[in-house]
């Protein structure tokens, strides 16, 4: 059983949606860090998709969509580790994570 | 006469004699207060001191150079004005005239500046006093020793500001400050005649002389005044008589003479030393030194000299005859020095500047004398008024027979020196060759006259001051004594001075020679009417009897109505009542001034005063009020369109701002939405177009 391109990007496109509507609904700061974690691994599925189905010749193929991908969960991590450091230094000042909170810069 | 002093070294000390003064005068005038009054009259007394030292000095050195015209010492100091090819340096002349006057300034003035020390004594300000009266001595040595014409005027304003300061020198006594100020304002009319004049000759001079007048040094003037002879006159009258009348207006100033001596009476405001230093010996002397400086330029102007004799003559009669009536003792002293002027006048008037100069010289003495003892007796009475004296013989013997001395020398006693000088005036006079047939003869006939008033008129001052017993009441009898011997020293040189000061001019009938006319000659034009060589010798001996007849008749009739019978007096004022109170009122002279110069001028002032309030005040105020409606608009303007314009401005963005604002809501998930509907949009956009 084989699968074509259009299936990945499907799946791909699911994830992405799934995780921009997490980003944008969620009001717990932890829940938002989880969909842009869904968004990245979207991206990072269509990065290898496109690396395998549209490589013009095995020859040439110097795999760097899925390097790509790597990179991209590498700094993933590191984004989260960050991340969550915001997130426990807000929490120390504020007693909350609830992101409506957090509102100084309003106009 | 051996060389006693090299002349070049003399010529580098001469700014010596008037800057000792100026120093002296510097150290009590910024010091005074502090310095103890010993040491004030030590610097003011020993500053004209040595400075006579120095002018001694110079006599000698002069006297030591052979050659008679050689006798002339330049110091030029520094160059004061350079512009084009014109220049003028501050320098110094020391040739027998300024000589003479010198000695003069510095030797009469140290004596006064040592009676002063008794004079002044207890005097809260004498620091200032002295800083003055150097500051006087100093002035009036620049005048002197200046050898231009325009250094010489700046000792001539110095020497008129130093009069105001001491005139007013009481400035307390509101009287006193006004005789001070009235001396100075009737001097800047005069001073204005001079620098008109000098002027004048100034201009005349460069205009004619195409570039070759390089200054005004007298030297320079004298080689000059042949070129105001080919200038275009003046209202029909030569540049040279213009120049000469507006310089001797500028005299008539100085040294009171009609119609400007108004201020010398009342100029007895001040300190009695003062009246004498400046107001009868020295400043007052000015006019007439001034004269004898540029006689080069009055023998070229006859009209002129003329009018100088004419004044001069008209003066001493004049004053003679008011000083009869006056009270006040140094009022008469006042008077008899514009009358002794005049005679002054008119000794240069007829071109007898040696006899000017040597009348000035024993004036000073016997007149400094008579002003000093004058000063001795208002010390010693506290009064003015010779009503209130009488009987000082015996109180103050001192001061009596030096009084003595200088009272028969200002009448006229041979042989001493007053008559030396003042019969040299009438035989000059007599000799005369003015432009108007017979003037010489009236005007020796008038001086004749007034050498009998001045005897009778000095008669009555001695008689009604020392003789008789005293009417001051028993009160201040009782306080009546000698002055201090610092006050009867110098009146005692001065007496010496006074009684022998007349050998430097012996007239010719003594077969000796006349030192001052010879001494002065160089310096002078002309030497054809001094008298000398007329060699009339019966005239002169008969014109000498008849002067000395007239003035033993004025003493006689002095003696007569004030000692024999002095009953006389009232009876003759009561017969000839209007003429004696129009003498008494001094002719009114002041009144007229009063009616026809200050009157006017005080209601042209008023009027100006006025026009400036209603006029040019309402001028101002329309103006003023017409600014501040415009200012109005203008401000109106501002505040509505500018302002207006500014403020909607940042209406409008302020407006836009609050609007804007609330896009900034602060929540992230906000912004990301934004983000997204961004990509949506810009997605949307790509696949349509």
């Amino acid at each position: 059983m084989s699968y074509s391109l259009p299936s990945f990007l499907v799946v791909s496109s699911l994830l992405f949606c799934l995780g921009m509507y997490t980003v944008l609904t969620r009001r717990n700061a932890i829940g938002i860090l989880m969909g842009i974690e869904l968004v990245l691994n979207g991206a990072g599925l269509n990065f290898v998709a496109f690396s395998r189905f549209l490589e013009p010749s095995q020859t040439t193929n110097l795999l760097s969509g899925q390097v790509f991908t790597l990179f991209i969960i590498a700094v993933a991590a590191a984004e989260v580790a960050v991340a969550l450091a915001i997130v426990l230094s807000l929490y120390s000042r504020m007693k909350t994570i609830d992101v409506e909170e957090f509102k100084q810069l309003q106009g | 006469m051996a060389k006693l002093i090299d002349p070049q070294h003399m010529k580098s000390i001469l700014w010596l004699i008037p800057c000792l003064p100026l120093a002296g005068a510097v150290i009590n005038g910024l010091l005074g207060r502090r310095l103890p009054a010993r040491l004030i009259h030590f610097i003011g007394c020993a500053s004209v001191f040595m400075a006579f030292l120095v002018s001694v000095a110079g006599f000698f050195t002069l006297l030591g150079i052979e050659e008679p015209q050689q006798r002339l010492l330049i110091q030029s100091l520094y160059q004061w004005i350079l512009t084009g090819s014109f220049s003028l340096e501050v320098a110094f002349r020391l040739d027998p005239l300024s000589m003479v006057l010198c000695l003069v300034v510095t030797g009469v003035g140290f004596l006064i500046h040592l009676y002063s020390v008794g004079y002044m004594a207890g005097d809260e300000s004498q620091g200032r006093y002295f800083a003055y009266l150097n500051l006087f001595t100093f002035s009036m040595l620049l005048l002197v020793l200046g050898d231009n014409l325009l250094l010489m005027f700046v000792g001539w304003e110095g020497v008129g500001l130093c009069s105001y300061l001491l005139i007013g020198f009481w400035f307390t006594d509101l009287e006193k400050a006004q005789a001070g100020m009235k001396a100075f304002i009737v001097n800047r009319v005069g001073d204005f005649g001079f620098f008109v004049g000098l002027m004048l000759l100034f201009w005349t001079l460069f205009e004619g002389s195409n570039g070759t007048m390089t200054g005004l040094s007298f030297q320079q003037l004298r080689e000059g005044i042949p070129l105001l002879g080919t200038a275009r006159p003046i209202l029909g009258v030569g540049v040279a008589t213009w120049v000469a009348l507006l310089f001797f207006f500028g005299a008539t100033g100085k040294s009171a003479q009609i119609p400007l001596y108004i201020w010398l009476p009342d100029a007895m405001a001040g300190p009695t030393p003062v009246s004498a230093f400046i107001h009868a010996a020295t400043m007052v002397t000015a006019g007439v030194y001034m004269i004898v400086r540029l006689n080069f330029l009055y023998v070229a102007a006859p009209v002129a000299m003329a009018v100088v004799a004419v004044v001069g003559g008209v003066t001493a009669f004049y004053a003679a005859t008011i000083a009869l009536t006056q009270n006040d003792i140094k009022r008469v002293l006042a008077y008899s020095t514009i009358s002794q002027l005049g005679y002054m006048f008119l000794a240069v008037g007829v071109a007898a500047f040696s006899t000017g100069i040597f009348h000035l010289v024993t004036h000073a003495f016997f007149k400094a004398l008579l002003f000093l003892g004058a000063g001795s007796v208002i010390h010693a009475v506290h009064s003015n008024d010779m009503q209130e004296m009488g009987g000082l013989k015996k109180y103050m013997p001192h001061t009596y027979l030096t009084f003595m001395a200088a009272y028969l020398a200002i009448s006229g006693i041979p042989p001493l020196s007053g008559f030396m000088s003042k019969d040299e005036i009438l035989w000059a006079t007599f000799n005369s060759h003015l432009p108007v047939a017979g003037l010489g003869k009236a005007l020796w006939a008038l001086g004749l006259l007034t050498a009998g008033l001045t005897a009778f008129y000095m008669t009555r001052l001695v008689v009604l001051t020392f003789m008789g017993s005293f009417r001051g009441g028993s009160e201040k009898e009782k306080h009546l004594h000698e002055s201090p011997s610092v006050m009867t020293l110098p009146l005692m040189a001065l007496a010496v001075l006074s009684v022998a000061g007349g050998v430097i001019g012996l007239p010719a009938v003594t077969h000796l020679p006349n030192l001052l006319h010879d001494f002065l000659g160089p310096v002078l034009s002309s030497h054809g009417t001094s008298g000398h060589q007329a060699h009339a010798y019966g005239l002169e001996v008969l014109l000498m009897l008849i002067s000395t007849g007239v003035a033993a008749t004025g003493i006689y009739l002095g003696w007569l109505f004030y000692v024999k019978r002095p009953e006389l007096p009232a009876k003759l004022a009561a017969r000839f009542a209007s003429l004696y109170q129009v003498l008494n009122e001094k002719y009114y002279v002041d009144e007229i001034y009063q009616a026809l110069f200050v009157r006017p001028l005080l209601k042209l002032v008023a009027l100006s005063g006025r026009f400036d309030l209603n006029t040019i005040d309402g001028a101002v105020n329309l103006s003023s009020r017409v600014t501040v409606k415009f200012a109005f608009l203008i401000g109106w303007e501002d505040l509505k369109i500018v302002d207006g314009a500014v403020n909607g401005l940042a209406d409008i963005f302020k407006r836009w701002g609050a609007a804007l604002r609330r896009l900034q809501t602060g929540r992230v998930q906000h912004y990301l939405y934004s983000v997204v509907l961004g990509i949506f949009l810009l997605s949307v956009a790509m696949i349509m177009f």
